[in-house]
């Protein structure tokens, strides 16, 4: 089958029924992307699929065959990190930061759905993902501090994150 | 400093590094090499060393390596997994060295290339192994002034060092540390150097942002799960339907014939290794296995009745501390009561991982643990190699919480390697890490505690079961006393957590405290200021319920303010806390909770803070809703989905007050702020709803 991973194409031989978390991990050692849980239920192993969150863990690869895939190596262009990348920086919104791929590619299909998220929306989009350390408000913090760094960008006629 | 409650704990023998001069340069390079050595005995228990013989070899503690291009290396057994070491200790090399942090690696968790350590446990770190690495770098900065008065033939008060450069303040030349020691190879030995005080820090002290944060959020750093080797195959192991099973049988024929697929058995051990993941779960799902296993094991239901009957000690000793019967007796007020705690589970966001690699008898493995010579120790130990053939190397970890003492993963994956002749991995499932790991104790406290008219304790008798005895004696000034650890059987394999035992016997003796208070008639902050003479302890209670606006927090019965406060491991910390109590229906929710935090001279007050915000976030877990479930020796909830851990919607309003003692040496603080949590939110609730709770998880 044939994955598109953060604009790469790759051809690999996959059996149907291994899952989307596994391969990129495995094959495409794209380790980034966490196993937490194997349920759907720690949100560690987020990627975006066409833009939109899915918990690799729980999707067989073939299901993204084709489409564009992205996972936190890919956020970052060119060297520049993604504005959450640097805002969960900025907010030392980690401690062991085994979560942080997965936050920081959950938070960043929200702020592209949803540019200037409420805190409220912030937490109810980000409810899947588990922090054990115990990070959220400052996880919080930062997408919210990415969400205005990107909204002045705009306004400036930069480049929308 | 092992506490009796590391249950989970082996000690594996002492290491005595025999480097000699050339291997250090053979795997440093050139360059300036300054050793640390313990001149004291204690300080080298301290680190975990047992004597051995009469005469004991001098024992490094610390090294620390300039190269000849100016890399800054320092050497050091702690791993980190979260606690942010690695950045405190880069500080504290900084600080002494007048180097910038940028300048400086840290080599960390190597039983290759680090000193040996015990573990890194207990909020040890920053008493015990930060002032070491200070005084290397204090050593280092000497020795580059001395070779720089060497050099331009000046005195040595005529030069400085700072911003990583040794100046010549007389000519004003300067020059970089690589140049220095270009060409030569220079090992010096410090057991002693001047620190430079707290309050003269510009380093340590402040904000460093966490040093390899780039790395974590590109997703670039390699956790030992995320560890790959050139053939390596992917292993997993078979497991019994419930703790304490005996293999009995296994029958693997159905993979007869199939390829690419390895069937490991050894003793009680079968495991199986794959080139992928999907075709390792299928072929151990195609084993069929028979077991012997005990009937009739205790189980959630009643572990507290079974833990106090299975005490190990037998009987409670007889009071020495004055006649507790007659002290309570004569008491004005009395009160009884039973907490209980339940066991619950680190539920580290990585599972216990390890790749594991063979080579001409050598063994390498890549885990992360909290004990990483420990391990090395295990893994000799269970393949019955010397322990120089064993390298174990931890990768920053995807955290730990007390829960990675130990090295089953890792003499997995090595089983498993060995039998395939190639690298494999093992990362454990989240089920087998809730299952096969071990857990925070459960236990039961009981508690007489008596007050005089006037408010005054006058007497305290407290004995906990099983949970452990760190926190366990009280700070508050009381007359008759007497406070008992009992070790019981544990149905359950247990050990370390966050905070150990002292978040249990916080949350009985906080709770216990909040009711003596009303007894007395007084409010709770009042009545435990009237009792506590500890200065340091007063002063976060204060500073707290000044931040949270303890006089104007008036409890209703659908809002409840509560406060607990405690000194565990050098730190003390009070909480206060808000819950809201829905109507109808009585949901617990926890609005808002300050933290005051005391833990003398503050390092890196950002990192400080986020310890003391997670401990408190991840204390609502176990205070509230985290519990195993368990009956005839099987996990009945090993799953995120059945096991509840706090997420942002359980998230209050978390506030921290600092206080910075730059007087007094620093302690550690990755466990000490949980404790308060527990029982300020108990305290809460039942300031609303006239209802104790005394049991934890509480709803």
């Amino acid at each position: 089958m044939e994955l598109v991973v953060n604009q790469k194409h790759y051809r690999i031989e996959v059996h149907p029924d291994r899952m989307l978390l596994w391969v990129l991990r495995n094959d495409l050692e794209l380790t980034g992307t966490k196993y937490g849980c194997g349920e759907g239920q720690c949100g560690a192993c987020t990627v975006l699929v066409d833009g939109a969150p899915v918990r690799s863990c729980l999707a067989r690869a073939s299901t993204a065959a084709g489409k564009e895939i992205t996972t936190i190596e890919g956020l970052a262009q060119n060297g520049k990190l993604h504005p959450l990348q640097e805002a969960f920086i900025q907010a030392d919104a980690m401690q062991c930061g085994y979560c942080t791929p997965g936050m920081i590619v959950s938070g960043a299909a929200l702020l592209k759905k949803t540019p200037q998220p409420s805190d409220a929306e912030i937490r109810r989009a980000m409810e899947g993902n588990v922090c054990r350390c115990g990070t959220y408000p400052r996880i919080v913090a930062a997408v919210r501090m990415a969400s205005r760094q990107s909204t002045q960008r705009t306004a400036n006629g930069g480049p929308h994150a | 400093m092992l506490e009796p409650e590391r249950y989970e704990l082996n000690e594996g023998p002492a290491y005595h590094f025999e480097l000699e001069r050339r291997d250090f340069f053979k795997f440093l390079g050139g360059g300036l090499v300054l050793l640390l050595v313990f001149d004291h005995p204690a300080d080298a228990q301290e680190s975990g060393r047992a004597p051995r013989g009469d005469a004991r070899p001098p024992e490094i503690a610390a090294w620390l390596h300039i190269g000849e291009d100016g890399a800054v290396t320092v050497y050091t057994g702690k791993a980190e997994m979260g606690q942010n070491i690695r950045t405190s200790l880069t500080q504290a090399v900084a600080e002494e060295l007048h180097a910038p942090v940028s300048s400086i690696q840290l080599v960390m968790a190597d039983t290759a290339l680090t000193p040996y350590d015990m573990g890194t446990f207990g909020s040890r770190t920053t008493p015990t192994m930060a002032p070491q690495l200070r005084k290397v770098g204090a050593a280092a900065r000497e020795a580059l002034i001395g070779l720089a008065a060497e050099k331009w033939k000046t005195s040595r008060a005529s030069i400085t060092v700072a911003g990583g450069k040794v100046k010549n303040a007389s000519s004003g030349e300067t020059i970089g540390f690589g140049e220095l020691t270009q060409g030569r190879q220079i090992m010096s030995t410090v057991n002693a150097a001047n620190l430079t005080p707290a309050d003269q820090w510009t380093t340590a002290g402040s904000s460093v942002t966490k040093v390899n944060a780039r790395d974590i959020v590109t997703g670039a750093h390699r956790y030992a799960s995320d560890i790959a080797r050139p053939g390596m195959l992917l292993g997993r192991v078979l497991r019994p339907p419930m703790v304490d099973a005996k293999l009995v049988s296994v029958d693997a024929s159905k993979l007869n014939g199939v390829s690419g697929v390895l069937v490991v058995r050894d003793g009680d051990f079968a495991g199986v290794v794959a080139e992928d993941e999907l075709t390792a779960a299928t072929a151990l799902a195609a084993i069929s296995s028979r077991w012997d296993h005990q009937k009739d094991q205790p189980s959630d239901k009643n572990v507290y009745q079974y833990l106090k009957s299975h005490t190990q000690s037998g009987a409670r000793s007889n009071p020495e501390h004055g006649s507790i019967d007659q002290a309570l007796a004569s008491s004005d007020h009395k009160l009884d009561a039973t907490y209980t705690v339940a066991y619950i589970a680190h539920t580290p966001l990585e599972p216990r991982a390890a790749v594991a690699e063979w080579e001409d008898g050598k063994l390498t493995v890549w885990t992360g643990t909290q004990r990483p010579f420990g391990v090395r120790s295990e893994l000799a130990e269970a393949f019955s190699i010397p322990e120089d053939r064993v390298r174990v190397i931890v990768p920053d970890t995807g955290s730990g919480y007390g829960g990675k003492h130990s090295g089953e993963c890792a003499i997995e994956a090595a089983r498993l390697a060995k039998a395939a002749k190639k690298p494999v991995k093992l990362i454990w499932t989240r089920e087998e890490e809730f299952t096969w790991a071990y857990f925070r104790p459960a236990g039961v406290i009981d508690i007489r505690g008596g007050i005089t008219s006037d408010g005054l304790l006058a007497a305290w008798e407290f004995h906990n079961y099983n949970s452990g005895p760190s926190g366990i004696n009280t700070p508050y000034e009381v007359p008759s006393h007497v406070i008992e650890f009992h070790a019981t059987d544990s149905p359950l394999r247990q050990g370390s957590y966050r905070g150990l035992a002292a978040t249990a016997n916080h949350f009985a003796r906080e709770s216990h405290m909040d009711d003596l208070a009303v007894a007395a008639g007084l409010d709770p902050l009042e009545f435990r200021l009237k009792n506590l003479k500890d200065a340091r302890l007063r002063a976060v209670l204060q500073a707290a319920a000044d931040k949270f606006g303890w006089s104007n927090s008036q409890s209703t019965p659908t809002r409840g303010f509560g406060l607990a406060c405690g000194v565990e491991k050098g730190g003390y910390v009070a909480s206060c806390a808000e819950v809201s109590i829905a109507q109808p229906g009585g949901k617990v929710k926890i609005e808002r909770v300050v933290t005051a935090f005391e833990c003398g001279a503050i390092v890196n007050p950002e990192h400080l803070k986020n310890q003391v915000e997670g401990s408190v976030i991840m204390g609502i877990g176990g205070a509230l809703f985290e519990s195993i479930q368990f009956a005839d020796g099987k996990i009945l909830n090993a799953q995120l989905s059945k096991y509840r851990v706090p997420r942002f919607s359980d998230t209050p309003a978390v506030e921290t007050v600092l206080l910075d003692r730059k007087d007094l040496p620093s302690a550690g603080a990755g466990e000490t702020p949980i404790v308060a949590l527990a029982p300020a939110v108990g305290n809460a609730i039942f300031h609303a709803t006239g209802t104790r709770i005394r049991s934890l998880p509480m709803i």
